[in-house]
């Protein structure tokens, strides 16, 4: 019992630490741009677990998550557009919906088959829709995208607008990890592990796969809705597959096995592109060479590894 | 038409945007399906034969081009259950050594089909052979592929602008095929029909290779047990590697015969490759003809989608995937055994 409670607590000190460093942040002098980093990482965390949630823990390979991340943010900004300042926070509730009533017809339709067919489903339907949103000029702007999306009121303060997506970010966060080691969370892995065994033991494999399907584009969803308001702009690119691609990357990176993983990973990468790219246009060679590096050497991801390299070290004689 | 495209970035953090040089790939989304076109024709006109005749050539252009980069795509998944998905890769590389061998070295059309088809499958066999072979097998591995070849994706693309530069390249028709032939009072591009060729070509030596040969023997062989055909004494990875290289060989001859006919932009891999993965899927993937068949089908949706709808042409083909795999989500061809999560 004890032994549970030092888990939980150690467990607990670390997303502690995470909050804390994200909250000092803005406090920083010349915080403006560390923060609007800061505020990318976050988003991107979440949208790289939600989609973790689909490929790490259940195993279905999205390659089409930008369709949820688009669907929330075009969800602000169409609302915002023509309807005013003050429907940003009804905008991100109608992103979430728009997203969870989109995933539940187009979820059953995609997940009756698996493996690279999944894949390619997800990719095709999201390229479907950046399709739309691309030419329907009227209405979504096209490829102009939609401009100054200001939060209305206190939270059109940068300070403030960054505490409310910590805040955000942090609860969607715990919310996940709740479902992931939860009883649902075990049919996920189960699902992944042993189709057919789920079976056996009465589980839904459709049932399941749906849900998460949900759950995972309402977080993509939510992520869009607070990164239009971190960049005051939304584009025809959040719904572009390489918006997919980058959640894939960000969670390998990371580690798939691991909760933690993809958060640390959209970290690595926002932090590398923000580097390479203030030096170089050819970005997406280096991104690329990276991407080659991990899937050969390192498949586990950075934190997989560094677990690794832990228990290495902290392997004792006794054979366990 | 809209300068638009797939961007080379989507640029996150506001403020000052170091790399946003605005120099970036910007290539017209529907360059590859309306280069196709022959005739664009308003929803007013009539439709008489000629408009159909017209626009059938158009679309059996785009559907050979699709079957070379598709039938290549699902050559693989079949017989090495390898999603490709930098399979458009291949194609935008055919058509620039294309470029190179005609524009630049001056080799004749010819030779230089050949040249690039070469140089692409050497390319493909490189790639398989000191990347892709080292993740066979692995756990997860269906997702490490498509990473993989994300990431060849990406390093493709900034190789090829760094070697040949982001702007618009276009290459010249061989001589004799820059007119039109004329049927009756319908004017045919005689380049359409070289295309159209060529593919037939292409698909009756595919069909050949597999059906007759022992090569191709093997080949389908590995497809259905790969183990099974490696006890038999068949030196399997040196057969896939094969295969490999002679689907992206023809992914490359279908760049470099599409690239008189479309501008040669980096960044053109990727929409052919949604294309060839919808062909494919409509098909079935990993049969090879399904692969014509659904390159057919989805040519020639959009040769009479964008004389009609033109605004709007890009999305029946994706309506036609959704219908087909709302009724046979495996594919039309393919024999029922899709893994079922």
């Amino acid at each position: 019992m004890k032994n549970n409670t030092t888990r939980h607590l150690k467990a607990g000190s670390l997303w502690a630490l995470i909050g804390l460093v994200f909250a000092l942040i803005p406090l920083l002098p010349a915080s403006s741009y560390p923060m609007n980093l800061a505020a990318h990482i976050l988003i991107w965390g979440l949208f790289a677990i939600a989609f973790n949630m689909l490929w790490g823990v259940t195993g279905m390979l999205s390659l089409g998550q930008a369709l949820y991340y688009g669907l929330g943010a075009y969800g602000v900004g169409l609302m915002v557009d023509h309807l005013g300042n003050a429907y940003f926070l009804p905008g991100i509730a109608v992103g979430l919906l728009a997203a969870a009533a989109l995933a539940l017809p187009l979820g059953l339709l995609v997940i009756r088959v698996g493996g690279v067919y999944f894949t390619i489903l997800t990719l095709a339907f999201a390229q479907l829709t950046w399709q739309i949103t691309f030419k329907w000029y009227d209405f979504t702007g096209g490829d102009d995208g939609i401009q100054s999306i200001i939060p209305p009121g206190i939270l059109g303060n940068d300070k403030v607008y960054y505490y409310f997506v910590l805040v955000v970010v942090l609860l969607s966060l715990w919310i996940l990890k709740r479902m992931a080691f939860s009883p649902f969370g075990l049919v996920l892995r189960c699902v992944q592990q042993n189709p057919d065994r789920v079976r056996f033991l009465g589980r839904r494999v459709r049932r399941n796969q749906l849900r998460v399907y949900i759950v995972s584009g309402f977080f993509a969803a939510l992520a869009g809705g607070l990164m239009a308001g971190v960049n005051k702009s939304i584009h025809t690119d959040m719904l572009f597959w390489t918006t997919s691609g980058e959640v894939i990357i960000m969670s390998v990176l990371g580690g798939l096995n691991m909760f933690i993983g993809p958060f640390v990973g959209a970290t690595v990468i926002i932090l590398i592109e923000d580097l390479v790219g203030a030096h170089t246009e050819y970005w997406s060679l280096i991104i690329g060479i990276i991407i080659m590096v991990i899937v050969l050497v390192f498949p586990k991801g950075l934190v997989g590894e560094a677990n690794r390299f832990k228990q290495l070290l902290t392997r004792t004689g006794s054979g366990r | 038409m809209p300068d638009t495209g797939p961007r080379s970035r989507t640029r996150r953090i506001t403020g000052p945007k170091p790399f946003d040089t605005g120099s970036g790939p910007r290539v017209d989304i529907d360059a590859h399906r309306a280069g196709a076109g022959i005739g664009m024709v308003g929803p007013g006109k009539t439709m008489d034969i000629s408009f159909v005749f017209t626009q059938l050539i158009s679309g059996l252009t785009m559907a050979t081009l699709l079957f070379l980069v598709a039938s290549g795509l699902t050559l693989i998944f079949g017989v090495g259950n390898v999603f490709n998905f930098a399979h458009g890769s291949f194609y935008m590389l055919g058509a620039y050594f294309g470029y190179q061998f005609v524009s630049v070295w001056n080799c004749g059309f010819w030779p230089s089909l050949l040249l690039s088809a070469i140089c692409v499958g050497i390319f493909g066999m490189l790639a398989e052979v000191t990347f892709l072979r080292r993740i066979y097998g692995r756990a997860n591995e269906g997702g490490f592929q498509i990473l993989l070849t994300y990431a060849f994706i990406l390093i493709i693309d900034d190789l090829v602008k760094l070697t040949w530069g982001a702007e618009y390249k276009s290459l010249p028709r061989p001589d004799g095929f820059r007119g039109a032939l004329r049927v009756g009072d319908i004017f045919i591009p005689s380049y359409n029909l070289l295309i159209i060729g060529i593919g037939m070509i292409v698909v009756v030596l595919a069909w050949w290779i597999l059906a007759r040969t022992r090569a191709g023997h093997v080949a389908r062989a590995a497809a259905v047990d790969r183990e099974i055909v490696g006890v038999l004494g068949v030196n399997v990875p040196m057969t896939m590697t094969l295969v490999f290289g002679i689907a992206t060989a023809l992914g490359g001859v279908g760049g470099a015969l599409a690239a008189p006919l479309r501008t040669v932009t980096p960044g053109a891999g990727i929409e052919v490759i949604i294309d060839s993965l919808i062909v494919a899927v409509l098909g079935g993937m990993g049969n090879f003809w399904g692969a014509w068949f659904g390159a057919l089908l989805i040519g020639e949706v959009n040769a009479f989608a964008v004389a009609f709808v033109p605004k709007w042409a890009t999305l029946f083909s994706f309506l036609v995937m959704v219908v087909v795999l709302i009724f046979k989500p495996e594919g039309l061809f393919a024999s029922r055994k899709v893994r079922t999560l």
